[in-house]
């Protein structure tokens, strides 16, 4: 193999390398805990890839952070960064839920298909507002995004104890801030004896519908040239600021479609602890690193999800059978996104590094050749 | 009524101390080119760690100088990964937000457990200015951090705008290529900024645990450090201007926590909505007055070859 070879192929594995420096990292916190990192680290391999149920746990953990990841690889593309999706998922879960509440008695498959519009909805608005006031007010989108965050959850929080709480809930006084279970019609179907559902598959084909947009079509091209370089999109004649919002709108529709599966596909209803992590077990945070990990290639953060789903699985686990806090998860979480953007400068330098000996190799061959004439 | 108002704005301006602290360290981050939005995980850190010495020992200037030093480590560990690395900064700072979030509760649940109180910083009357009426109330009997908060603003702006640092902080901000011909090590000052960002923000962290609330609690400071970049980009960079819009958000959120302490029947999640709401708008209606900011911002330097 030669030299440039052995160069490229270890560029894909800077990353994964990154990652696994995380996980050190994570073992040395965890021995400090006086806890053996082996065990532990035992028990979250088994807590993600123990058993079948084990196995389907992870694949359903993934499917949220799929979606956030496919939101964000848009956003990205289009060069803003949506960090709203806490929000997001929160605002479509909540649509979903509530389009659910007042159509009861629909039949099932088109509720269903109502329940993932009015998810996929809620999430395209509320990431729509950044993309709106980013394009036409300047506001930045990174802030924007974070306290649409915070409204969403404070929103979330009035409804679910106020207009929507489980009219059970207020009969036997125990006000739990949640909704009653959705109507069994409107479950997404499940492979049984798992948890595992059909949003996965969903999830799935939104990723290579993405990447066909992406790349395949001609909105796609533009919103991703206006991510390469803004001022030559607009000299081309491009509508900067409607493709913009454009790419938050569809941004947050996948994270708020996200949101809906997660409803009628493992909660069967909204419920809050108060926090928007409660719900979403920050998915809106940790699909950033997925979509981070996947190159922010849609097809690429399949795996990376799954990676990140098996993570957080296998951290339950671990949490119940070494007792260790679940806030360690949490710094883990930080490390690993830490340690992926970190090492994405190494990346690009050795992608340049490859380049120039490639170029310098097409140069001796070419001289080579003109000596031989 | 006159009460009431006093007792408002007295409560507005120990609320604007952790966020001038924060926001000041930030404004001067991101004049030399440098966006951290870690800064709420820095003031978990800052916090956290200041109030576990303070419970320990019981010695305040013991806590807060522990406190900046958690914050110039984490500064010192942002500016490697935004400078060094050059990574992208607005994921790497929610990477920093995540981990100090995680690492802080951790701590918590493992050395402290149960939530529990301190004496912080008491108040500390100025002789004579707090003898003024209603002024002196509101101003001048408040503990040492929120007079150390107000007078970061004028000493910032002083550093900034009327030394040779300053003129290269913000020369570095604004043309790396043109500060680096000139022979400023843009390195150094950014790790300067950032390393000193991270100290305020581990003081406004500190601020929190142990002078304006007493305790320290998982996620005790609910997304204030986003709140205060928020306030860098209403406050143009410009240590007043900041130094403004801290006043009026936390105006706002005094205002709400009353409404809230009142009982007033507006239910309380629309209220705690209400300073996001008001930033979101502020910042949305200073469009039209936009100011550009620093040129480099959120842009590693790469010297030409």
């Amino acid at each position: 193999m030669k030299y440039r070879d052995i160069r490229e192929i270890s560029m894909n594995f800077i990353p994964i390398a990154a990652f696994l420096l995380a996980l050190l990292i994570g073992a040395i916190m965890i021995a400090i805990l006086g806890i053996s990192p082996l065990i532990a680290y035992q028990a979250l391999l088994k807590g993600a890839f123990g058993s079948m149920n084990a196995i389907a746990d992870t694949v359903v953990k993934a499917t949220p952070l799929l979606f956030v990841g496919l939101g964000i690889c848009i956003a990205f593309r289009a060069g803003v960064l949506n960090i709203g999706g806490e929000g997001q998922l929160v605002v479509g879960a909540l649509s979903a839920t509530i389009i659910c509440l007042v159509f009861p008695n629909l039949t099932g498959w088109i509720l269903i298909l109502i329940a993932l519009f009015f998810g996929f909805l809620g999430g395209a608005i509320w990431a729509g507002i950044a993309g709106f006031l980013k394009a036409y007010f300047n506001v930045n989108e990174i802030l924007s995004t974070i306290m649409l965050n915070y409204i969403a959850v404070y929103g979330m929080n009035y409804l679910l104890r106020g207009p929507i709480m489980d009219p059970l809930q207020v009969k036997l006084g125990s006000f739990i801030p949640q909704t009653a279970r959705l109507s069994q019609a409107v479950d997404l179907p499940r492979f049984i004896p798992t948890r595992l559902h059909l949003g996965t598959i969903i999830a799935i084909f939104f990723a290579i519908l993405v990447y066909i947009f992406l790349w395949r079509t001609t909105i796609g091209f533009r919103i991703r040239m206006i991510g390469q370089n803004i001022q030559a999109s607009r000299a081309s004649g491009i509508n900067v600021q409607k493709y913009m919002v454009l790419a938050f709108f569809l941004s947050g529709a996948l994270v708020g479609l996200g949101g809906a599966i997660e409803v009628i596909g493992v909660h069967h209803r909204m419920f809050t602890d108060g926090s928007a992590t409660g719900f979403t077990g920050s998915a809106g945070f940790n699909g950033i690193v997925a979509a981070l990990f996947g190159q922010l290639h849609p097809i690429g953060t399949i795996p990376a999800s799954l990676l990140l789903g098996a993570l957080l699985t296998g951290a339950n686990k671990m949490q119940r059978v070494v007792q260790v806090p679940s806030a360690l998860i949490g710094a883990l979480n930080g490390l690993i996104v830490i340690f992926v953007v970190g090492s994405e400068y190494l990346r690009r330098r050795q992608t340049r590094r490859v380049e120039r000996i490639m170029k310098v190799e097409h140069n001796s061959k070419n001289k080579n050749k003109k000596e031989d004439k | 009524m006159e009460a009431i108002i006093i007792g408002v704005l007295k409560s507005a301006i120990r609320l604007t101390t952790p966020y001038l602290y924060a926001s000041i360290g930030e404004t001067i981050g991101q004049l030399s080119g440098v966006l951290n939005l870690g800064v709420d995980g820095v003031m978990l850190m800052g916090a956290f760690s200041a109030f576990f010495t303070v419970l320990k020992t019981g010695n305040l200037g013991l806590g807060l100088l522990v406190a900046i030093v958690v914050g110039g480590i984490f500064g010192l560990l942002i500016a490697f990964v935004n400078v060094t690395l050059k990574a992208q900064q607005g994921i790497s700072g929610i990477g920093f937000y995540i981990f100090g979030l995680g690492l802080s509760s951790l701590l918590f649940r493992t050395m402290i457990g149960t939530v529990q109180t301190v004496s912080g910083f008491s108040p500390l009357s100025i002789p004579l200015l707090s003898n003024i009426p209603i002024v002196g109330e509101i101003f001048f009997r408040q503990n040492i951090l929120v007079y150390g908060a107000f007078a970061l603003v004028p000493i910032s702006w002083f550093i900034l705008n009327k030394t040779p640092l300053g003129l290269s902080i913000r020369a570095v901000g604004q043309h790396p290529e043109a500060a680096d011909s000139l022979g400023v090590n843009i390195v150094r000052i950014r790790y300067l900024t950032v390393i000193f960002g991270g100290m305020l923000s581990g003081i406004a962290g500190a601020s929190l645990s142990i002078a304006l609330l007493n305790v320290f609690q998982q996620n005790l400071t609910n997304g204030m450090g986003f709140i205060a970049v928020a306030l860098v980009y209403f406050g143009a960079w410009r240590p007043l201007s900041v130094l403004s819009g801290a006043l009026l958000f936390s105006t706002v959120n005094a205002i709400q926590i009353w409404i809230q302490v009142k009982g007033i029947n507006i239910p309380s999640d629309f209220t705690l909505m209400l300073p996001y709401i008001v930033t979101i708008v502020v910042l949305a209606a200073m469009a039209k007055r936009y100011v550009r900011p620093p040129k480099a911002l959120n842009k590693p330097f790469e010297r030409g070859e």
